[in-house]
């Protein structure tokens, strides 16, 4: 199906998401929708599949100018769209959800649903068993079961918001060649991602979106170069190491244990020195986040001893912590770590110590701002944080924290953010080191993994490899560690 | 911004026309006259000087209900036992006056030390609800209910057992306090400006709060996100404790008031729904302590307004209720409907 989308706008208070965009895709393309975040890409995708309508423009599918209501009526349309949180319903079958969003009848007509469903799983090469709960399904395959869904609803053209987050490499690859199948079969493929690599790897043709503006489209051979300014206005480059280790000791772990109902970390010994960064990896789960937690009061330990500064705070709670200087970000950052509802001013003027009974909202307003500039959040002091980009919401959150601190806990300190952010992200995280701020935290991601700590602890079902020099290691040998061989080598002394 | 304010004014006046629609048609359906039944409510309430003093005697312990859930929805609670709270306030302030009624203190200190027996009275019940909630893992709405109706089976102990009237106990009350115990009034009526003044001042504390103080701007961020207000240092469950008591010591001064300045004795149902009736104005007004003043009044005039309707046209005196809850429903459904269609904000 031909898509044309003219003169979009859409703006939420104050910020403009989408302005005047213009885009023609024809049958049969895989089309990328490039840009960091926030600059408007899922907003045109909610839009074109009618999670939210646009303030002014027109869609035309086909050569027919169509009105988009809901997401049912989108699928009408042929219009479907595969959300970066797989939207399925988990304590189903694979089959039920399948069936569900159908139009029409009373029963679902399981028998030729089923037939359905194994034709479309066998052309694309997918394996999904029908009869298991979605639950125990991985992100990967809860997508193609997606994908076969939208398709058997009459979708002819598939919007993917960011599919490549979170499926292993193997999964990619299918994905992709699914993706090259659909377009062959004539259907309208948008790719939205902030990945070069796979956009380059991928899509007929790119668009690049940039504060809401169409800034540029381009086709291959693409030039990273090229892409990158045009996303950004500017080339970037990524920063490298920096050690700063002093010989004080902001952090030492004895024999460190934690527990949950289902996990335990024991025996974990560490010196953590001032300015220092210590990456955690390990599968999600492995036990990484218990000990981040543990080691910010969160969590009490059953047993060994925390000392931070010199200072014995085993068996403290978080408040201790945080007197000592002790700051953890969540990785939700909606959920834990901002409070929706609530202003950026607001948020500042809580971060802080309270100054005598009343407010004073003139201070917190200009505290806000020089923060927000400090920390190049796009927004407002009277914008709410959940209006705020995932990127600036993440700024935010370091824009908060109090100074001077001790020792910094992040989890997941840029999942889901683009190349720009992660780098400034990390340069104002090597900034707190350069003041003598140790960080402590995880990640999924290897490269960054080695990239910005001095040294890494690896997790593996509740075991811990000693502290190894990040300089040392690969991403291969990480991964290794990660998925739970090289662990012998390890233990007879190697590395350590 | 402006118009913002121009587009949520029309969804307000649309379901405030959309409620009275609704009423028109049951005052249709069980055969009275509309309109000469609304002219009836407003003379009722406005028609006599009488009258307007009836509203504003109504309108004090209303206006501090409301104060105490403000404080309460404020930290994300559901404070659902604030009537049993009330309900306590006067149990305690009764308690205090019968205690001292025949002692040599003076009658002006009887009456402070009542009204704070009162406060405390409410705030001890509010905290109970907070403490089965902190320490117990008891949902406010449930722990309140529970203890809502405990409150009142205590009413009706003590009014038909220790402390029944000499002679016959009745559900008109305990035997009525001397009048040198009751709050001063203005000369030939039952209205006292020291209830009236005491309820204006709490609400003008609470606007404050919740709008210009660190303390006010904890308990929003503690109601909003406790898990996020946690990380950020805030002791959250001592916050909510806080809002409890706060709340139940507005809603304790309320029964107080009930005692002291009303009914000058303990009478079953003393709290008159007003603890209900609190929460419907704290949600009509979207929890701005703002508009608290105005509604609660509109709301009072309505209670009052509406008592004459049974003789007239033999309609149930709870019909102006019905009116409010009917308001209070129209409104929530037009903010959904704003938010559905406009977007947030």
């Amino acid at each position: 199906m031909n898509v044309e989308l003219k003169d979009i706008h859409k703006t939420f208070g104050a910020v403009r998401a989408n302005v005047g965009i213009n885009l023609a895709i024809p049958a049969g393309t895989i089309q990328g929708i490039l840009g960091e975040n926030g600059a408007g890409k899922s907003t045109l995708m909610k839009i074109l599949s009618g999670f939210i309508r646009a303030d002014r423009g027109e869609i035309i599918l086909d050569g027919h100018p169509v009105v988009i209501r809901s997401p049912a009526d989108a699928i009408r349309h042929g219009v479907g769209m595969l959300h970066q949180d797989p939207l399925d319903i988990p304590p189903l079958r694979v089959i039920d959800n399948f069936i569900l969003g159908r139009e029409g009848g009373l029963l679902p007509g399981e028998k030729e649903a089923g037939r359905d469903f194994e034709r479309l799983a066998e052309q694309f090469s997918f394996s999904l068993d029908r009869e298991a709960y979605v639950d125990s399904l991985t992100v990967g395959e809860r997508q193609q079961l997606e994908i076969l869904r939208l398709i058997w609803l009459g979708a002819r053209v598939l919007i993917f918001d960011e599919p490549t987050t979170g499926i292993s490499a193997a999964q990619k690859e299918k994905l992709f060649a699914a993706l090259r199948l659909l377009a062959e079969q004539g259907k309208t493929v948008l790719f939205v991602s902030h990945k070069l690599e796979d956009v380059e790897g991928l899509c007929h043709r790119v668009a690049v979106l940039r504060q809401g503006v169409l800034v540029g489209e381009a086709k291959p051979p693409y030039t990273t170069k090229q892409l990158v300014e045009m996303m950004f206005g500017k080339t970037i480059s990524i920063g490298d190491r920096n050690p700063c280790g002093s010989s004080d000791v902001t952090l030492r772990l004895q024999k460190l244990a934690v527990e949950d109902y289902r996990l335990k970390v024991q025996d974990v010994t560490l010196d953590v020195h001032c300015g220092e960064v210590i990456g955690l990896a390990g599968m999600e789960g492995s036990g990484q986040a218990l000990f981040l937690r543990a080691t910010a009061g969160l969590i009490r330990a059953v047993g060994g001893r925390i000392e931070l500064g010199g200072h014995d705070l085993t068996g403290r709670n978080y408040q201790i912590f945080k007197k000592h200087g002790v700051a953890f970000l969540p990785a939700s950052r909606l959920e834990e770590g901002l409070i929706p509802g609530l202003n950026l001013t607001e948020h500042f003027i809580l971060a802080e110590e309270p100054e005598g009974f009343f407010i004073n909202w003139e201070k917190g307003r200009k505290l806000a701002q020089r923060r927000i500039t400090d920390f190049n959040v796009r927004g407002t002091p009277a914008n709410t944080v959940e209006s705020l980009s995932g990127g600036n919401q993440q700024r935010a959150l370091l824009a908060l924290l109090r100074e001077p601190l001790h020792l910094l806990l992040l989890e997941h300190p840029t999942r889901g953010l683009d190349i720009e952010s992660t780098i400034y992200i990390w340069s104002k995280l090597k900034e707190r080191c350069q003041q003598g701020t140790s960080i402590l935290f995880m990640s999924s991601d290897l490269e960054e993994i080695l990239q910005y700590s001095d040294r890494v602890l690896v997790f593996f079902s509740g075991r811990v490899t000693p502290s190894l020099e990040a300089a040392t290691l690969t991403t291969e040998k990480l991964g290794e560690l990660i998925g739970g061989s090289g662990w012998t080598e390890l233990a007879s002394g190697k590395n350590a | 911004m402006k118009k913002n304010t121009w587009v949520n004014l029309g969804f307000q006046v649309g379901a405030l026309i959309l409620a009275l629609l609704i009423t028109t048609l049951i005052l249709v359906a069980v055969g009275a006259p509309p309109l000469k039944t609304y002219a009836s409510i407003v003379s009722g309430a406005f028609g006599s000087k009488d009258d307007v003093l009836e509203v504003l005697i109504t309108w004090s312990p209303l206006l501090l209900t409301t104060a105490g859930v403000l404080v309460t929805f404020a930290a994300g609670l559901w404070n659902i036992g604030v009537e049993g709270q009330m309900v306590l306030g006067s149990i305690f302030t009764t308690w205090v006056l019968r205690l001292l009624q025949n002692s040599q203190v003076p009658p002006a200190l009887i009456i402070v030390l009542g009204i704070l027996g009162g406060v405390i009275g409410g705030a001890l019940w509010a905290a109970l609800a907070g403490a089965l909630k902190t320490f117990g893992g008891v949902n406010e709405i449930f722990g309140g209910l529970g203890l809502n109706f405990v409150a009142t089976a205590l009413t009706i102990y003590l009014v038909f057992g220790p402390w029944k009237r000499p002679g016959v106990a009745s559900m008109s009350g305990t035997q009525p306090f001397p009048e040198s115990l009751w709050l001063p009034t203005l000369p030939k009526t039952e209205l006292s400006l020291w209830a009236l003044g005491i309820s204006v001042l709490v609400i003008v504390i609470v606007y404050f709060l919740l709008r210009g103080t660190h303390l006010g701007l904890r308990l929003k961020a503690v109601g909003k996100n406790p898990k996020a207000a946690f990380l950020m240092g805030i002791p959250t469950w001592q916050y909510s404790m806080f809002a409890f008591l706060l709340c139940g010591a507005f809603v304790g001064l309320s029964g107080a008031i009930q005692v002291v300045s009303v009914y000058h004795r303990l009478l079953p149902n003393i709290s008159n729904g007003y603890g209900f009736l609190g929460l419907l104005v704290a949600m009509l007004i979207n929890y701005q302590a703002l508009w608290a003043a105005p509604i609660a009044f509109i709301f009072a005039a309505l209670n009052i307004g509406g008592v004459q309707l049974q003789i007239i046209y033999k309609l149930s005196s709870s019909f102006a209720g019905a009116f409010q809850d009917l308001l209070v429903l129209m409104v929530l459904i037009g903010e959904g409907a704003r938010q559905r269609f406009l977007g947030k904000g």
